[in-house]
Parts: C-alpha cells; sequence; structure tokens
C-alpha cells in the first residue's frame, strides 16, 4: 500500500492536504510496523496520507467530530496504550501507529417509536451491561475524554438521563469498545440511553412545540413565498444586507430593526 | 450527622424501596446519607481466585471514592455490596503485594491501603444511635408482628467480614425488638436462597427458597426482615410463582429492614415505596393498622 | 460409576493449579461431609462437595469437568464456614469454575436470555450471575 518514503522530505508534501512548511524537520514515525519519516508538524492521518497510505474508510469530517479515524498508539519505551483521533492528534517522534477504523460491536435492533422508556428496556437489549468489571479501560481509551465507566455506572443503575449526560459528548468512535473485558458495546448503550432520553424523557421544549404549531398555522408562509418569488439579485441583496445579532449580546437583549416578522 | 454512603445498582433501581425508606428514617433520627460520588458497581460477588484480581478493582475503587472525598466510613445497606467492599478493603489492608498490583494498575486514581472502615447500616445504627434510643423514637411500635430477621448469606460468612459472630442474629433482633416487633427465632435466618444461580439454575433457586419460606410458616413467621435485594427478590418476588408451582402453601410478607424501620417511625408509607414488594407485604401492614 | 485410579490417572498438574487457584492445601481433606450436609444446593449436585474434593485429591480433572458441582454452586460459604479442616471450600469451588470459564466457556449466555427474565431479574442478580457463570 505504501510508497517508498525518501530520507529526506520532498519540499510539498503528496498526501491530502498536507502541505510541508518550509524548512520542516522530520521525524520517524512507525505505521503498522513500518518506520517512515514523516514532517513533524502533521496530524497522523495526514503524515499516513504523507507516506501514502490513502483512506477509503476510516476518516471523514477531518475536524474531530465524526469518530471516523480512531488510532491506537504506543510510544518507544513506554508501556502505556495512547488512544486518539487521527486527524486530531499531531505525531511525536517513535510512535507505533494503527488505526481501528471499525470494531466489531453488536448494535440491538429496536424501534424508536414503541421502545419502552425504560431502563429494563435497555437492559433487555444489552444485557452484557452487567459483565461491565470497572476495570476503567473505556474511559482511559476515549479519545474524547467521556467518562465512559462513568455512563456504563449510571446506565446499569437504571439512571438513563445521567447515562445520557454522560455520554453527550460520545463520538461513536469505539475505542472504548475494543478495551472493554466484558465486551460491552458501550458507545450503542450510551447512544440508545441519549435517544430514549431525548424523545420520551427530557421535557419538550415549549418554544420549539409553539414554533411548530405557528408553521403549521401557516405563519410563515407568506415569508417563504416572498422569498421564492425573489430574483437571484434580490436574494443576494438580501443577503447581504441582512441584520445579524452581534456576537457577544447577551441573550434576549437584541432585536432587529426590522421586526414584521417577529 | 452526616455519614458517607455507597448505595449500590440495585437500590438505585429495582430495590429503590431499601434505600428511600432508608433515607427517609435516618433523616427522622438527624442522619444524613452523603451518597459518595462517581461510584460504581462494586461487582456483588467477591472474586475468590486467588489471581483474579482484576474483579477487585471495581470494589477498590469505590473505597477509593469515599477517601477522596474525605470520608473515613462508608455505610451500607445492601448485604452483598457490603459483603465484597468489606472483603475488598480486607485485601488492600493485609495483602501488600496484591495491594500494590491493583494501586499501580488503576494509576489514575489515588493509592489505597484499606483506611476507610466498611459499616454494614445496621452496625452503624447500633453503634451511632443505640437501640434504647432507637426505641424512644418509635412512634407506631410495630406490635404483635411476628417478624423473623432474614440474615442470608453474606451479612455473616465469611467470619471476617460477618456484621456478628455466625449463628447469633442479635443485630437485626435487637433492631426489630426496638421497633417493638415480636421476634421469632428462626431456624432458617442464614440458610441460602440460592442467590445468583437464579440466573443459571432457576430451579435450584426455587427449591432453596421454597425451603426457607416453609421453614418459616412452620415457625409461624408472619414477616421476613432482609437487607439484600437478591434474597429479597428469590425469596419475595418469586413467592407468586412458588404459589403457583406448590412449592409453598402460604405467602409470606418480606421486607427491607429499613422499611420497617420507616413505619415504626411513623413515615408516610408512600415513601417506603411498597409498590416494589409483593403486594402482600403492604397488606399485611395495613390489616395490622400500621400504615 | 467405578473410577479406576492409578498413577496413570492422578493429574498432579491440575491438583497443583487447583490449590493455587484457590489458596487452599486440598489435601487437607478428610472426607468428614461436614461440606455437603452444609451445602444449600447439594440436592441438586451430581456430586457433592465432599466427593469433588475426593475426586480433587486424585487429581481427576475430566470427571470434575463432567459433573455440575461447581456451575450450582452459590458461593454461599454454608461449607467454608463449617470444615473442621479450615479449608475454604467455596474458593475450591470458584477455582473449578475459573478454569472451566477460562477456555472460554460459558456456564449462561447473556444473549440468549429471553427479554421478559432479563426486565424482571435485579441488577444484583443479573451482576453476580454474570460474574459467576460467564468467562
Ligand atoms: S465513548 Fe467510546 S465511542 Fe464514544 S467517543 Fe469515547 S471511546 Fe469513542
Ligand atoms: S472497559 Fe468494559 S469492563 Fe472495563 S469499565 Fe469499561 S465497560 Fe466496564
Ligand atoms: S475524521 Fe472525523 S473525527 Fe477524525
Amino acid at each position: 500500500m505504501a510508497e517508498k518514503s525518501s530520507k529526506q522530505a520532498p519540499r510539498v508534501a503528496t498526501g491530502d492536504r498536507a502541505i510541508l512548511p518550509e524548512g520542516a524537520s522530520t521525524i520517524p514515525v512507525y505505521v503498522m510496523g513500518k518506520k517512515y519519516e514523516v514532517p513533524e508538524s502533521l496530524t497522523i492521518m495526514k503524515a499516513m496520507e504523507f507516506v501514502g497510505f490513502k483512506f477509503i474508510r476510516g476518516a471523514g469530517c477531518r475536524g474531530g467530530i465524526c469518530g471516523a479515524c480512531p488510532t491506537v498508539y504506543r510510544k518507544a519505551g513506554d508501556y502505556k496504550i495512547y488512544f486518539g483521533l487521527a486527524c486530531q492528534t499531531v505525531v511525536e517522534p517513535d510512535m507505533f501507529l494503527a488505526q481501528i477504523p471499525f470494531y466489531p460491536a453488536n448494535r440491538a435492533k429496536f424501534d424508536m417509536e414503541t421502545i419502552e422508556p425504560t431502563a429494563e428496556a435497555i437492559h433487555a437489549l444489552y444485557p452484557e451491561l452487567f459483565r461491565c468489571v470497572a476495570c476503567n479501560s473505556c474511559t482511559k481509551a476515549c479519545p474524547m475524554d467521556v467518562d465512559v465507566l462513568g455512563y456504563i455506572s449510571a446506565m446499569k443503575q437504571g439512571n438513563i438521563a445521567k447515562a445520557a449526560e454522560i455520554s453527550f459528548d460520545c463520538i461513536q468512535c469505539g475505542l472504548c469498545a475494543s478495551r472493554c473485558m466484558g465486551e460491552l458495546p458501550q458507545y450503542h448503550i450510551g447512544q440508545l440511553a441519549r435517544r430514549v432520553y431525548a424523545r420520551y424523557i427530557q421535557p419538550k421544549a415549549d418554544h420549539l412545540r409553539k414554533r411548530v404549531e405557528e408553521i403549521n398555522s401557516g405563519k410563515y408562509d407568506k415569508m417563504l413565498e416572498d422569498l421564492v418569488a425573489m430574483s437571484k439579485e434580490e436574494l443576494e441583496k438580501h443577503y447581504t444586507e441582512r441584520e445579524r445579532e452581534p456576537d457577544l449580546a447577551s441573550p434576549g437583549e437584541w432585536k432587529p430593526q426590522d421586526t414584521q416578522y417577529l | 450527622m452526616k455519614i458517607k454512603y455507597y448505595p449500590g445498582c440495585t437500590l438505585k433501581s429495582k430495590a429503590k424501596n431499601f434505600e428511600d425508606a432508608a433515607i427517609a428514617s435516618l433523616k427522622e433520627l438527624d442522619i444524613e446519607l452523603e451518597e459518595i460520588d462517581r461510584w460504581n458497581c462494586c461487582g456483588v460477588v467477591y472474586s475468590l481466585a486467588d489471581d483474579d484480581l482484576i474483579h477487585m478493582v471495581a470494589p477498590v475503587r469505590n473505597l477509593i471514592r469515599v477517601k477522596e472525598q474525605g470520608g473515613d466510613k462508608v455505610v451500607i445497606l445492601c448485604s452483598m455490596c457490603y459483603n465484597t467492599l468489606s472483603r475488598a478493603n480486607l485485601l488492600m489492608k493485609e495483602d501488600e503485594e496484591k495491594r500494590n498490583t491493583i494501586n499501580s494498575f488503576m494509576d489514575e486514581e489515588i493509592d489505597y491501603s484499606g483506611e476507610v472502615k466498611v459499616l454494614h447500616l445496621l452496625t452503624f445504627l447500633k453503634e451511632e444511635v443505640g437501640w434504647d434510643n432507637l426505641r424512644e423514637k418509635v412512634s407506631n411500635p410495630l406490635k404483635g408482628l411476628k417478624v423473623a430477621p432474614y440474615y442470608g448469606c453474606t451479612l455473616q460468612r465469611p467470619r471476617e467480614v460477618g456484621i456478628e459472630p455466625l449463628g447469633s442474629f442479635e443485630l437485626m433482633t435487637e433492631f426489630l425488638e426496638a421497633l417493638g416487633a415480636d421476634v421469632v427465632k428462626f431456624s432458617a435466618a442464614d440458610l441460602c436462597c440460592g442467590s445468583y444461580q437464579v440466573v443459571g439454575n432457576e430451579g435450584v433457586v426455587l427449591d432453596a427458597s421454597a425451603k426457607i419460606l416453609n421453614i418459616a410458616d412452620s415457625e409461624k413467621v408472619e414477616a421476613l426482615a432482609t437487607s439484600c435485594p437478591l434474597c429479597e427478590f428469590n425469596l419475595g418476588k418469586r413467592q407468586g410463582l412458588l404459589m403457583e408451582e406448590k412449592k409453598i402453601k402460604k405467602e409470606i410478607p418480606t421486607f427491607y429492614f429499613t422499611q420497617l424501620l420507616a413505619v415504626a417511625l411513623g413515615i408516610d408509607p408512600e415513601v417506603c415505596r411498597f409498590d416494589l414488594n409483593a403486594s402482600a407485604s403492604l397488606e399485611l401492614l395495613k390489616t395490622r393498622n400500621y400504615s | 460409576m467405578p473410577v479406576k485410579i492409578t498413577p496413570k490417572t492422578v493429574n498432579t498438574d491440575f491438583i497443583k493449579k487447583l490449590e493455587e487457584l484457590s489458596g487452599q492445601n486440598i489435601h487437607l481433606c478428610m472426607q468428614c461431609g461436614t461440606c455437603s450436609a452444609s451445602c444449600p444446593m447439594s440436592e441438586n449436585m451430581e456430586f457433592t462437595p465432599r466427593k469433588v474434593m475426593h475426586l480433587a485429591q486424585f487429581g481427576l480433572e475430566e470427571g470434575l469437568e463432567d459433573v455440575n458441582t461447581c456451575k450450582v454452586c452459590a458461593s454461599c460459604h454454608s461449607c467454608t464456614v463449617r470444615c473442621p479442616r479450615g479449608i475454604d471450600i467455596a474458593r475450591v469451588m470458584e477455582a473449578l469454575r475459573q478454569m472451566i470459564l477460562r477456555k472460554n466457556i460459558n456456564f449462561v449466555e447473556p444473549s440468549k436470555i429471553p427479554a421478559e427474565t432479563i426486565k424482571e431479574l435485579p441488577p444484583i442478580a443479573l451482576i453476580a450471575g454474570f460474574r459467576k457463570l460467564t468467562s
């Protein structure tokens, strides 16, 4: 897969978006055991592309939010395993790298429309939850610093709200599941907790309900029709001249000049 | 007075009645149970294999939480959590080699060597409240209620963590007497209900539980007081099935000891969540005008 | 079932492993049967705890794997606290269980338990059950 790497880094990197800064020095990294010289400022993902790997899967947003690029590495002489997102973590000298784009983890079948919003229903879908031994390996693996053991504990205690809250930052990368002694698919359990919470438990936002009613009652139909009827030029003019809430305005303070649509 | 408290998973769900009754009762006695932050499941059963240290991590982590949150004691209600945490604590205190391995495995936590004292609520009540004091606070004595203490396995065995010596059921007996109940001497008080085998060998557990209930019946026990949600499930919630299968002749209401405490202290029965007990439990209390 | 015991059938490695895992000296057992009499589960065991101790003393690993004793044991410690020789038999049972479980064999399959049963059982039962009966 990999192209031969040259000792001397070329002036312009060939990997996707990997532009080598002028005069950048290179460092050795090991990808799946093979040594490569890469520019020191690159992320793991760019470094791998730089040396010729091509991400067909295992890369998505490149912004640290889609969870497609989980990566695991060790540093020479250090027993610890490190985890990160390849698109976010910057390479270090003598890093031993491997990508774990996917780790098998069972996702239970359920129907959001008919599921009982109880902890028992979640327990019945994921009985392996009760095999957790609280080793905390999952938390140590999480590149998003989610307290994975925390949300698993909450779910074991039957507290869906707490599980949903603690797991909120999870990006479904699956690294937790790759480390689990109890063979749990933690992130699927957390996701189900969040879904059940959002759908059935979290209090419904009143302003949202009102707005939906307004939309259904046709309050905004006229506005939309006006917009649709506009020419491209008119639209552009509206867009560039639009009023904008200042970034630091405290909530509820700012009002547009033109209040006809409020 | 405030005391650190470890609840355990089941007290937060299926045995909410156990916990709620305890919190309300202790409030009445001017004691606040302070739930420790970020606790995890203790694993329920203590690992018995000599090389199996990973299963010690769960209970030890909870003891570390108590220590790092400034506690020197922790009160536990559930018999099985009590047993597991006590034994893990003992291990950390006494076995230096294993202690070091466990501490270094949990490199993200502070070191621990058994500094926290693990107390069952019954022990705590005796030591900190005292039976005479408790008797005075009772406004609704359980007069005439023929109740037997049921300890099951984990309050007494093994010896080194038992809340009292083998074969002695004084703690709960004195506790129930302070509540005004007629405590029945019960010969099956430490017979095993079959425990976790309900998951693997259900039939065996039905037999073991039926045996205990039949002895209770023949010894004229009207109600059983327990401290274990697993015993309460096997002996209490399964009684309908046991009747159906004709393994027992009579239903015997089961209570958590904290529920009886709450009733005797005159706390609103709503708080005790009798809806989570088998229906016969509340009926018995009602026919006696306790609630 | 008559069992023929010869120097060849005595699996000393098994005895050693069992003693290491359990931390118990199984040769202390004098076959008094107190454990079997104390065991609330013994009626449902193919071999009573005493018999298991006996087989173990002779290193009969295969015989022990086939009987359900350690799978039915509830770790109630009734035997342990009564053994006049001070053997923690519950630990011997755990060691026997672990020797099987560690071959990646489960005594119960969590994903095969009906949803209704899981919903009904309290967490304390499932956690303890999975700890003792799954690998
Ligand atoms: S909880 Fe698991 S899946 Fe979610 S971000 Fe953390 S490691 Fe990834
Ligand atoms: S890795 Fe698995 S067993 Fe360990 S704490 Fe996380 S969920 Fe529990
Ligand atoms: S590619 Fe989306 S998180 Fe890295």
